[in-house]
């Protein structure tokens, strides 16, 4: 179903342009195909945006644009994007350790589901995931969906420290942290990847629309 | 061409203009929490509006300037002094080298800024001096700062006196208060809470709880109550965005919030009033929130910065 987009202001320096409220493929290459028209005719004007799941967030600068232009603008770019103005996916393969220390809820993940441990590892390296959106720290891809046999809702209380490198899944989404830093997410696995390096020339591993494929370490 | 950190206790941190065209990433921009005082400073020191300066916060400070310059301080909530003589913020200085310059705490504010000419001269990050503290990078080896630091700032081909001794008048600055009233631009997930809710938002006084730093200030008082969800899908965020999380008590994102985030947003605070936020004082202040559209708040916004630049022009 399309679902006709809404253009909503957040604040004064910031629109919002809503294409739809579940977490869908379809519906995140709308965002994305907007986003990446945006950002090969951007001018100034437009500090940048940032495409979620079902929406684009697009920061400007109120000391040169209105909202009544910036609101303008968009509809003209709404009007000219096609479905398929997504980039082609880059394929990036993330080898994991799953369990152990770093994959401390591979248990309860199991139990929660009915599976044994080996089923949740082969379900959840078997799919090929879309990063659907970055945020949270540095580097933090959201990406899915998980099959539904391993939904698993997030942990009641987060955990005040998650190491970097750490994989984990939370509702349909599964997704590694880059950085320390607190997290409510079940943890099943490690990667030795750095996601996020400062002072590299590309300093993001991921970028939105990628495709991840998870490789079982033993 | 340096100056020396001398003693800090309080939250102080080097910040530029913010790390722009990273928030795709998930990297919030950082920047200064009061954005009205960073600019003046820059300005008031002959400055670009971007240029890195240090933030003074929560508490006393003191730094040595190691070479003849010009330097500037905006702010609110400090008393300042320079060698052996008190100075009025909102205004530059031609100091000489050895002397000292203090900030000591007072209770009207939170943020002061202080810039020297030429600007901070850290590593950028990501384009940016901006030190985001959570991520550890940016500003100085991407910490607060500490006594025995060593800031570089600029080598100036020539000293400029003449920009020295130069004052923000009173009239140019926004009013900041510790009984604040401030404009809020309601939506895009305000039909999250109820009408009753909106209502007791728009109608209560509101303190901002001690647990408040630079990713955000909570706020104390009557709690929210959702309709329904208490959760959305995550999606972009911004400076001033209001959140409100399943226990109802609402959360303003400030400069080193994250970049996205999956609670209902009730509304953002006007720009031209973040910095009248950001310098309230936790529960101390007293805080109202009153509804305005974006073309107001778009049009105070620009009449508070084309204030600053008419009374302070460009070197």
């Amino acid at each position: 179903m399309t679902f006709k987009p809404k253009i909503v202001p957040l604040g004064d320096s910031a629109v919002l342009v809503q294409f739809g409220d579940e977490i869908e493929l379809a519906t995140n290459q709308r965002v994305r195909a907007l986003a990446n028209l945006i950002d090969v005719s951007s001018t100034s004007e437009i500090i940048e945006t940032v495409p979620a799941y079902a929406t684009l967030l697009v920061h400007y600068d109120p000391l040169i644009l209105s909202y009544a232009q910036i609101k303008n603008y968009l509809l003209v770019k709404m009007a000219q994007v096609a479905d398929n103005q997504a980039r082609k996916p880059r394929r990036i393969e993330v080898p994991v350790r799953y369990g152990g220390e770093s994959g401390d809820d591979l248990e309860s993940v199991a139990r929660h589901c009915q599976l044994q441990m080996e089923d949740v590892i082969r379900i959840h390296s078997e799919k090929i995931y879309t990063v659907f959106m970055m945020g949270f720290t540095p580097g933090f891809p959201y990406m899915g969906k998980l099959d539904d046999a391993i939904i698993t809702p997030r942990l009641k209380t987060p955990r005040t420290r998650v190491p970097a490198g750490t994989v984990a899944i939370a509702g349909s989404q599964t997704g590694i942290y880059p950085i320390d830093s607190p997290g409510g997410w079940q943890l099943i696995g490690w990667t030795p990847l750095q996601l996020f390096s400062p002072e590299s020339e590309s300093p993001f591993l991921f970028s939105p629309g990628d495709e991840v494929k998870f490789i079982v370490e033993k | 061409m340096s100056l020396e950190v001398v003693d800090v206790s309080g939250l102080v941190t080097i910040q530029d203009s913010g790390r722009k065209g990273w928030r795709r990433f998930g990297v919030p921009t950082s920047g200064p929490m009061d954005a009205f005082a960073f600019r003046a400073a820059n300005k008031l020191a002959g400055n670009p509006n971007e240029c890195a300066v240090i933030e003074i916060g929560l508490s006393d400070a003191t730094f040595q300037i190691m070479q003849d310059c010009v330097t500037a301080v905006a702010g609110v909530g400090y008393k300042l002094s320079i060698y052996i003589w008190e100075f009025p913020l909102w205004s530059s200085f031609f100091v000489r080298a050895g002397w000292k310059i203090r900030f000591n705490k007072t209770d009207d504010g939170m943020w002061a800024y202080l810039a020297v000419s030429g600007g901070i001269q850290t590593h950028p990050i990501l384009g940016s001096r901006s030190t985001y503290l959570r991520g550890a990078f940016g500003g100085f080896e991407g910490r607060q700062l500490q006594a025995g630091d060593v800031i570089k700032t600029v080598s100036l081909s020539h000293s400029s006196p003449e920009i020295a001794a130069r004052t923000l008048p009173e009239e140019a600055r926004p009013v900041y208060t510790q009984n604040q009233t401030i404009n809020v631009i309601m939506g895009p997930q305000a039909n999250y809470l109820t009408d009753e809710s909106i209502q007791t938002f728009l109608s209560s006084e509101y303190s901002i709880s001690l647990t408040s730093d630079r990713m955000g200030y909570r706020l104390e008082g009557p709690a929210l109550t959702h309709r329904d969800k208490t959760e959305l899908i995550s999606e972009g965020m911004t400076f001033g965005a209001i959140q409100v999380p399943s226990n109802g008590q609402p959360i303003v994102i400030m400069a080193d919030g994250p970049s996205t985030g999956g609670y209902p947003k009730i509304g953002a605070v006007a720009s031209a009033d973040l910095p009248l936020l950001a310098q309230c004082v936790p529960n101390q202040s007293r805080i109202r929130f009153r509804e305005t559209t974006v073309t107001k708040a778009q049009e105070k916004y620009r009449a508070v910065f084309e204030g600053l630049q008419k009374i302070v022009p460009d070197e």
